[in-house]
């Protein structure tokens, strides 16, 4: 059995995966070349949801949504989730017949957490609604929490578990060595028995060293987010056409994000907010509660996230080595997944079946004929 | 979107300059301010100001009118009482007037924000009737309006020394100056004093406060050590220590103006991430620069006090240079032609601004200045405490992104203006690492908060 671990990337799968591979008893180092949470784990909008997950991903969803509200017991530390529901907005008769689709198609699948939310219903939940919307779809249980007090929490467990954390170090080479791998970054070598990739937008290098190209784009899905206003608003608001999600938070600040996208700059390893975007949000907001108008924005910014081109995450063995993990490419939608990527990653590393199925993560899929993409959104 | 050939944002000494020089070069400039009025800090309100007695603004001020008439020309696009909120690395400018969002582009930019007043978390600092020197002297440029006097004026620096003197002539009674610069600091400066003599006329209007001062009878207490401010809901009282003495002394006073020197206003800078360097003689960051005074984005220039304190003088000298460095960018001058024609603009910076290493030993802020106690605020937006961020040091936070995720500290309205240098230099000293690697806040647009329909109405325009 390997012994020794290296984890590349400090984001909260990165972080995920080192919690329960020490717990284990490997020898676990994680190497991130800024710190960790710097990234989607740090910065992302939030979001704890299980509504209108692709089907792929609804069980481990709901695991992993088990987890969130056990988050303590497993972390010392509640990580800020609040769980104060989801709702989908249907903005006109065809985000409606949208939403009847999606709801009976989870039902079909024998799931149960999504539900329709007849236009009384909706205003019930949400008085500040602008007058126009037929209905929604909710998902109670589900909510937000604190991006990077996530990671950090289960990165200091991670610690307390045994697992070494080097920040500030960029692997700039991979070698194949006497049944594992060795990393290099500048001067330094890191030995490995197992690797496990979890660099989220920077994954497709390593794929690419790996012999294992992968269909991943770097996007900046950008959020702004404005000064504190007297509380209107409980749960977390999608819409369903148009790409948005609203939230307050206890202090009265409103975020505002949802999938419109700013610009990566993968040479500085930053991303950049662009007004077209930003505009298109305000204007999405500003029509779907008016009173938003005069509502000041104190801070825009974007994070850089892997996207694949189907939209959901690789996750599972290397198709080309057997001391390859891969756990990258959630798409802008991993941060609630992140509590039961550790698991998985365990069980595969300890070569246990997976109790939660994975097959459809498989980096495989993209060596046969691209799968259609879904037409529902999946984002955040 | 309309590309301008050379868009300036500030309309100071180092704004007008550059404008008036490139409008020499065939460039006609776009001049961005934020104020109602040009001018800056140091010319403010210059043309309405209701203080008609000459007097008590000094020469200097006044010598600011040559560089705002030149704003008159027809040429330059001037727009005062606008707003700066976004700027990228591809030189897209976002505007804010009257309501209207409107995003312009440019060739060039120079950067002329000038400078702000480095913070001076005291316990109590954020009292009412507590402010700094400079927010004390806009009040009184602008709109003629005095504190409640009795004053009291604390800390160090020229501006400190020259508001106490135009208060004086203003007729307001100043009760005290707590002076907080080190006895031993005089002699540390000494040295330097040759050098400075180069910029004489500066050396000796400083003199010239003192001497002033000295006439009317303030009292001047000096080697103040510790500082407090106090009072329920206002502030009442100041209290203070000297150097070796271990006994509070107490002064009743409504008005407590504090100063500590200023700092190069790197918020715009910091937000497009260009290249900047912790100075260790001025104790702040400033964008490192080139000869033309450009910045490591291409296209963008920073004149006057945001590339570094140099004083208002300095800064027009600056603004001139940086139009030159336009011109060469734009094309309008051969590199030949603009070295020559910046030979003298460099000779008269050399000589203006070789007093500034006598006067930042001189008054080099000390650290209890700089930092504050464990009780005291230093994020005053979202009330986070010195104590809070040494906290999270000690959790591991290494920089202020880190801080900021944790306590909120610099996410409120003001962007991180007032408190950024300060939690760069907590974490620094309870990390035992430089300023340099502790680093700075990740600075997000807008700049200055605008509303969601006001964004909203930019997408409607295209």
């Amino acid at each position: 059995m390997p012994r020794r671990v290296v984890v590349v990337g400090a984001g909260f799968h990165g972080c995920s995966a080192a919690l329960r591979l020490s717990n284990q008893g490997y020898e676990v180092t994680v190497i991130d070349k800024a710190y960790a949470g710097r990234h989607a784990s740090g910065v992302n909008a939030g979001g704890v949801r299980r509504l209108g997950r692709h089907p792929a991903e609804i069980p481990l969803a709901i695991a992993a949504w088990e987890r969130w509200l056990n988050m303590t017991s497993i972390v010392g530390d509640d990580c800020g989730f609040r769980p104060v529901g989801q709702i989908k907005v249907a903005e006109n008769d065809n985000d409606m017949a949208t939403l009847i689709e999606r709801e009976c198609q989870v039902r079909n699948l024998g799931f149960c957490h999504e539900t329709l939310l007849s236009r009384d219903e909706l205003y019930k939940r949400l008085p500040a609604l602008a007058s126009h919307c037929p209905g929604g779809l909710a998902c109670d249980g589900d909510g937000y929490a604190n991006p990077y007090r996530t990671v950090t929490a289960w990165r200091r467990e991670a610690e307390r578990q045994g697992a070494c954390f080097r920040e500030g170090i960029e692997i700039t080479a991979l070698e194949p060595k006497s049944n594992g791998w060795q990393l290099s970054s500048g001067g330094e070598r890191f030995d490995a028995d197992l690797l496990v990739n979890c660099a989220g937008a920077w994954a497709g290098e390593f794929c690419k060293w790996l012999g294992e190209p992968v269909p991943l784009t770097a996007e900046a899905p950008m959020l702004m987010i404005t000064e504190r206003l007297s509380p209107f608003l409980g749960t977390v608001v999608g819409a369903t056409s148009r790409p948005l999600s609203f939230k307050q938070f206890e202090n009265g600040t409103v975020l505002i994000g949802g999938g419109v996208r700013g610009v990566v700059d993968l040479a500085r390893h930053v991303a950049e907010t662009r007004l077209g975007g930003l505009a298109e949000n305000a204007d999405t907001v500003v029509s779907l509660f008016p009173f938003m108008k005069e509502a000041r924005i104190m801070r825009t910014w974007a994070g850089v996230e892997a996207v694949m081109r189907d939209h959901i995450p690789v996750i599972g063995l290397s198709s080309q080595h057997d001391n390859v993990i891969h756990a990258f490419g959630f798409s802008a939608h991993g941060y609630q997944l992140g509590p039961i990527t550790g698991e998985i990653v365990a069980d595969l590393a300890m070569e246990r079946e997976p109790k939660l199925p994975i097959t459809p993560f498989s980096i495989q899929r993209f060596q046969t004929p691209c799968p259609k993409q879904d037409e529902f959104t999946y984002a955040n | 979107m309309i590309t301008h050939d050379l868009v300036i944002l500030g309309a100071g000494p180092a704004g007008m300059a550059a404008a008036a020089t490139a409008l020499k070069h065939d460039i006609t400039p776009v001049i961005i301010d934020e104020q109602p009025a040009a001018g800056g800090q140091i010319y403010r309100a210059l043309e309405r100001t209701p203080l008609r007695g000459r007097h008590i603004l000094d020469e200097e001020y006044w010598s600011g009118e040559s560089l705002i008439n030149g704003l008159a020309d027809q040429r330059i696009d001037y727009r005062p009482a606008t707003m700066v909120w976004q700027l990228t690395r591809q030189r897209e400018v976002g505007l804010l007037h009257d309501d209207k969002v409107e995003m312009i582009r440019a060739r060039h930019i120079i950067l002329a924000t000038g400078a702000m007043e480095r913070p001076m978390p005291i316990p109590g600092w954020t009292l009412p009737g507590v402010m700094t020197a400079g927010s004390g002297q806009i009040l009184l440029k602008s709109s003629g309006v005095v504190p409640q006097a009795p004053v009291v004026l604390a800390g160090c620096g020229p501006l400190l020394l020259l508001l106490a003197v135009q208060y004086l002539r203003a007729g307001v009674e100043v009760a005290a100056i707590l002076d907080t610069t080190p006895r031993n600091r005089y002699c540390a400066a000494l040295k330097y004093v040759p050098g400075a003599l180069r910029n004489a006329s500066t050396l000796l209007k400083g003199v010239g406060l003192l001497r002033e001062l000295r006439r009317a009878g303030v009292r001047h207490i000096r080697d103040v050590s510790a500082l407090r401010a106090e009072g329920s809901g206002q502030l009442e009282r100041v209290l203070w220590k000297q150097q070796g003495d271990d006994q509070w002394q107490t002064l009743e006073t409504p008005t407590l103006l504090l100063h500590q020197g200023v700092i190069p206003n790197t918020q715009i800078t910091r937000a497009v991430d260009c290249h900047h360097e912790w100075d260790e003689q001025q104790l702040a960051w400033r964008p490192c620069l080139d000869e033309w005074l450009n910045t490591d984005i291409q296209g963008l220039a920073v004149a006057g006090d945001g590339g570094g304190i140099v004083g208002a003088k300095a800064a027009a000298m600056q603004g001139q240079l940086a139009g030159l460095g336009a011109a060469l960018a734009l094309g309008k001058l051969t590199l030949a032609n603009s070295t020559e024609r910046a030979q003298s603009i460099r000779k008269a910076l050399a000589r203006d601004t070789a007093i500034r290493p006598f006067l930042d030993v001189l008054y080099r802020p000390a650290k209890q200045w700089r930092l504050p106690d464990d009780d005291t605020l230093a994020c005053r937006c979202e009330e986070v405490t010195g104590g809070e961020i040494r906290r999270m040091a000690k959790m591991g936070c290494r920089g202020p992104n880190q801080t900021k995720s944790f306590t909120r500290c610099g996410m409120g309205p003001c962007q991180g203006r007032m408190c950024g240098i300060t939690v760069s230099e907590l974490l620094a000293d309870a990390n035992q690492q430089s300023v340099e690697e502790t680093g700075y806040y990740r600075l997000r647009p807008p700049f200055k908060p605008i509303t969601l329909g006001q964004l909203a109405k930019a997408a409607e325009e295209g």
